[in-house]
């Protein structure tokens, strides 16, 4: 496992004065009782709205901050412990936070990364040549940080993060503020360097279209605690978001009530076309249909990522009491 | 090391780039010492002698000191701004890499004007030395090359002590400042001015005496008014390690406490 967290919590006591002398003390549970592992080679993607802990969790794992409780080792490693090792080992990006050299040349960042993480010239070489070529950089590798656009600046920092070849790449919000090419052209960018050097990738972000691109398996947390874990797919089930079954129909037909594996949502056109909610398999479902009516043509509709998310969140906070 | 050398060049070509501001920062920089080196002039030429020493003797203690203090504010002097990196949660990167957070900090945020305060320091310290009289043994010549070595570690301590405040306290610099320049000031003069009870602070909870006072009594062979032990003035060194240790512990609670900013 390249990323282990287990029962991992942060508490923050938060002072606020209530009185001219007196102030009241309240903990908050930023991250509160998370376990999920990354094993290597996947990208997850670690999902949550503003606040729910992700930041939080990414800073426990990268040995900036110190758990409350709970244990977290990153490719076997205890991050604050361990923190120098630790740090040739990953690469980070935070999307609001520089790590080049902000009055340098970009290519001058470049050359100072290579020389803290040890790297033999030759092998600092072909990895930035790969990523000027893949990211477009030589335009403006001779410009000072500084006065890139963002968007050149994130291809900098990516290209900074993965410099000295590390097993696990966390990307924080690593899109945000870019505009769509910026955005594209690092999706495509980080699917390829999965594919060719097989980087473990975690990313936290707001835009869905980053997981529906980029990662294999989900990780939902809000209020601190991990609300669902698994694929896109089993993401919809989890949510009671269905996927929707439209059939058209050679001739109108009843309601198709009680057919195995769907549930009946609704008929338009005289029940020219149905809609049904796929409980199970759509190929079974598909059969069980066709055998009670002649079909003409079927699409099925799969749930947009954005309101599963929304339901999820929904849902945990419906199931806690308010105010906690 | 070079991994440090490479950082320290990069924050020297960083800052070439600001070139104009750095004369009237390096004049600035040698006037503030001047400005503190007068006084102790002035003060000199009214009363004959404070604490049994003359105009010489006190300007042996000032440059001592202030060696010391220049070197350390040259080195780690850039822990000042750990509070601007702690609100801007700009320390996260340090974090990230490979490197030592007083390492980076020492090499990234270096400032040359401070080669000022140092040459200006040296100066005052030859000088004081072609003034008094030292009965010259090897003992003696260890001590002069050890005592601003030795200040600068203590001094450096109190530096990184002052850096790990901000780890607590956001508006951390003003309390850091005091106790680094602080410290720096009261070094220059006699420990015997600030009275007893001050005395014995600067001496044993922040060993400022170590760094010009006591060991240039050791110097010129004089006896302690206060009745503190003799070997004592010789033991900057090991006051030098006994504030290194205590700080590196500080620094390392205080990063334990950095939450960072932001998200």
């Amino acid at each position: 496992m390249i990323v282990e967290l287990d029962g991992l919590s942060r508490h923050f006591v938060v002072r606020r004065p209530t009185g001219r002398f007196r102030r009241e003390k309240r903990v908050v549970r930023a991250v509160d009782g998370i376990s999920f592992t990354v094993a290597a080679g996947e990208c997850v993607g670690y999902i949550g709205a503003n606040g729910a802990g992700k930041s939080t969790t990414i800073k426990m794992l990268t040995g900036i901050l110190v758990p409350t409780s709970g244990r977290v080792r990153v490719t076997g490693l205890e991050p604050v412990r361990q923190r120098r090792e630790l740090a040739r080992r990953i690469g980070v990006v935070f999307g609001q936070r520089s790590q080049l050299w902000w009055d340098l040349p970009l290519a001058e960042s470049f050359r100072l990364l290579a020389a803290i993480h040890r790297l033999e010239p030759a092998v600092a070489r072909a990895r930035l040549d790969r990523c000027v070529d893949l990211l477009d950089l030589a335009a403006f590798l001779d410009t000072p940080v500084r006065q890139l656009s963002l968007g050149q600046r994130m291809r900098g920092e990516v290209t900074a993060a993965l410099l000295h070849a590390p097993r696990l790449l966390l990307l924080d919000e690593p899109t945000v503020g870019l505009d769509i090419v910026s955005k594209e052209a690092l999706r495509a960018f980080l699917t390829e360097e999965r594919r060719v050097a097989g980087t473990t990738i975690l990313l936290t972000t707001h835009d869905l279209s980053d997981i529906e691109r980029l990662s294999d398996r989900v990780v939902v947390v809000d209020s601190g605690r991990v609300v669902h874990t698994g694929g896109l797919a089993g993401l919809a089930a989890a949510a009671g978001v269905d996927r929707v079954l439209v059939v058209d129909l050679a001739e109108p037909a009843p309601p198709l009530e009680g057919v195995p594996g769907t549930r009946f949502l609704s008929a338009e056109a005289g029940g020219l076309r149905q809609h049904l909610a796929l409980t199970g398999s759509a190929a079974a479902a598909v059969a069980a249909v066709s055998a009670r009516v002649e079909l003409r043509d079927l699409t099925i509709a799969e749930p947009d990522i954005e309101s599963v998310v929304r339901r999820l969140y929904h849902r945990a906070a419906a199931t806690r009491p308010a105010g906690s | 090391m070079t991994v440090y050398a490479a950082l320290l060049r990069a924050a020297l070509a960083g800052q070439a780039g600001y070139r104009a501001s750095f004369a009237l920062e390096l004049l600035g920089s040698v006037l503030v010492i001047g400005l503190d080196f007068v006084e102790v002039y002035a003060v000199l030429t009214q009363v004959p002698e404070l604490e049994g020493l003359g105009l010489a003797e006190v300007a042996l203690v000032f440059a001592l000191a202030s060696t010391g203090f220049s070197l350390a504010d040259l080195v780690i002097g850039q822990t000042d701004r750990v509070t601007d990196h702690v609100r801007r949660g700009t320390f996260d990167v340090l974090l990230l890499r490979p490197l030592s957070t007083l390492g980076q900090l020492a090499a990234a945020d270096v400032q040359l004007r401070r080669l000022g305060r140092l040459g200006t320091a040296l100066a005052v310290l030859v000088i004081a030395l072609s003034q008094v009289e030292v009965d010259w043994t090897p003992a003696r010549v260890g001590l002069l090359v050890l005592t601003p070595l030795s200040g600068a570690v203590i001094f450096g301590s109190l530096f990184v002590a002052a850096g790990a405040v901000s780890f607590w306290l956001l508006d951390g610099r003003e309390v850091g400042n005091a106790l680094t320049y602080g410290s720096g000031y009261l070094a220059q003069w006699p420990t015997g001015v600030l009275g007893p009870v001050l005395g014995r602070f600067f001496t044993f909870v922040v060993p400022a005496a170590f760094t010009g006072y006591l060991p240039a009594l050791a110097l010129l062979g004089r006896d302690d008014p206060t009745g503190l032990p003799g070997w004592l003035p010789w033991a900057s060194p090991l006051a030098a390690l006994a504030a290194a240790a205590a700080a590196a512990l500080l620094w390392r609670t205080g990063i334990r406490h950095y939450v960072g900013a932001g998200g």
